[in-house]
């Protein structure tokens, strides 16, 4: 098939239809271009994360191609959980990827110490998973996304659990990461005012089976803040895609 | 600080009163030895008896150490077998759980026919005590979260990287547990098989002292070494408590204080 070089990711007419019997994508067409910030945005149960399981090559497509990067450590995924080793330290949680692949020492600890500083954990090296708190366990799980230097960050909504405050506190540090890094990030979440925030692109996907509903840009520029955040810009584009968000849960009841 | 004396005071109380009673009863009805032996005559022949028993603990407590060691590779090693196996798994697991069902008692008088007395014990250590690993383990192997095996896959780790990096490690509080109880377990398979084969005479172990005073009337020894018995058993479990506590320390909730 032929691909655009531009698409680090492309999905193409991707269904996926669990052993079940139940369709969680039908005919999904998605394509992510390389440097961009996108959000599947849907309710519980559109398949969104069935989608990035299938980018992430963790799940096969029952129909359709896909198209994405090839290699160990070329894709970093974060979970909803932060999905740390418990009985491992954070350093060694964050080596995980170096670890599994046999990779040089000096070339994993420097890439280590390097993501720990940039999510803010350089004093954590040490600590156990237990002792950290939510959102320092998941800026953890970020860091060991981040420690292969992958082209293309896959992120399931991964602040879902963590307290308002925190939340935004990991939003900005996150466009701060994107912004300094300039990785593809594919961030799943079904909240309208967390993918405003974030993303260049909103795509909306209708509930079972999941296909998409609406893309909508978010051309306001970057870096984003607060200001932002309570702007009545930030307003206007949250009400268009809560609209989207609706006619797509419409359709679907 | 108060709560760790009442946790320790209130069971020494108790002993205390059990033992003060026990000994006024024998007083005060004046039973005779053969029939219940006072607390200070039992440690009297503790004492007196010390050689011998201790001889015979240590023939016991070889053969629980040996079973218990053999259970725990045995049944390590089949959770791993079965872990990666599923043909294996089936095939053998329904025999696993016929050799934990049948009572050892039951088991034991046809080893001690086909195999040497040591051998004979040791197998029937290894049979009760097996079991609680394999099933601990197997049931820690997979348990694992489902997350952190996509991660795996998702860096491309090898089947072997996610036995050992991921599977052994997140299965060791479980296996902890089945280890605790096979250190038990064992004893009491040592001790089941040394008293059936107490009747051939050939014995040595601690059980077999239990046995053969019944049968010379001397209850005194009877009590004595029953309470080495206990004793060793008491010993076995803190053992294993304080390993489990070692190695968990760090991160299982289990041997983490709660914070209040």
């Amino acid at each position: 098939m032929n691909w655009p070089a531009s698409e680090i990711v492309s999905l193409r007419n991707v269904g996926k239809t669990f052993d079940s019997g139940t369709v969680a994508l039908d005919c999904l067409d998605l394509a992510v271009r390389a440097g961009e910030f996108v959000s599947l945005l849907g309710p519980s149960g559109c398949g969104k994360s069935t989608a990035l399981r299938i980018i992430a090559g963790l799940s096969a497509p029952t129909t359709g191609a896909v198209k994405w990067p090839e290699g160990a450590g070329k894709i970093g995924f974060v979970f909803q959980e932060p999905t740390l080793m418990p009985w491992a330290d954070v350093a060694s949680n964050v080596r995980l990827p170096f670890t599994l692949a046999r990779s040089g020492e000096a070339q994993a600890s420097a890439a280590v110490a390097e993501a720990l500083q940039r999510v803010g954990l350089a004093d954590f090296a040490k600590a156990f998973p237990r002792e950290l708190s939510g959102g320092m366990k998941m800026r953890a799980s970020i860091a060991r996304a981040l420690v292969t230097e992958p082209q293309l960050l896959l992120m399931d909504e991964p602040f879902a659990a963590l307290d308002e405050i925190t939340r935004f506190k990991l939003n900005n540090d996150l466009l701060a990461l994107w912004q300094a890094l300039r990785r593809t990030v594919i961030f799943v979440t079904h909240s309208v005012f967390e993918s405003v925030y974030l993303s260049q692109r909103i795509v909306v996907m209708t509930p079972r089976p999941g296909r998409v509903s609406a893309e909508i840009a978010i051309p306001a520029s970057y870096p984003r803040d607060e200001r932002f955040r309570t702007s009545t810009e930030y307003a206007g584009y949250c009400r268009t895609v809560s609209e989207a968000l609706g006619r797509a849960m419409g359709g679907a009841s | 600080m108060s709560e760790r004396i009442l946790r320790i005071g209130l069971p020494i109380l108790v002993l205390s009163l059990v033992v003060l009673a026990w000994h006024l009863m024998v007083q005060v009805f004046a039973i005779a030895p053969y029939v219940l032996p006072g607390p200070r005559l039992v440690l009297a022949t503790l004492i007196t008896d010390g050689g011998l028993l201790w001889q015979s603990l240590l023939v016991t407590l070889a053969t629980t150490f040996e079973g218990f060691v053999l259970a725990a590779i045995g049944g390590i090693g089949l959770a791993i077998l079965f872990s990666q196996s599923r043909v294996v798994e089936y095939s053998l697991y329904p025999y696993a759980v016929i050799l934990q069902v049948t009572p050892v008692v039951a088991i034991a008088p046809l080893l001690l026919i086909y195999l040497p007395q040591p051998l004979a014990v040791l197998a029937c250590a290894w049979i009760v005590a097996f079991f609680p690993v394999l099933a601990n383990t197997t049931l820690g192997l997979s348990s694992v979260d489902h997350n952190l095996i996509a991660l795996f896959e998702l860096y491309k780790a090898s089947r072997w990287q996610v036995l050992w990096n991921l599977k052994l490690h997140s299965a060791l509080p479980q296996m902890l547990t089945g280890l605790r109880i096979a250190g038990g377990l064992s004893l009491i398979g040592a001790v089941v098989a040394e008293i059936a084969a107490g009747s051939a005479g050939a014995g040595s172990g601690l059980a077999y002292r239990i046995a053969e005073s019944g049968y010379r009337l001397n209850i005194p020894r009877m009590f004595a070494a029953l309470l080495l018995l206990s004793l060793a058993g008491v010993a076995i479990f803190l053992l294993l408590s304080a390993l489990s506590h070692l190695v968990l320390r760090r991160w299982h909730e289990s041997a983490l204080k709660r914070e209040r």
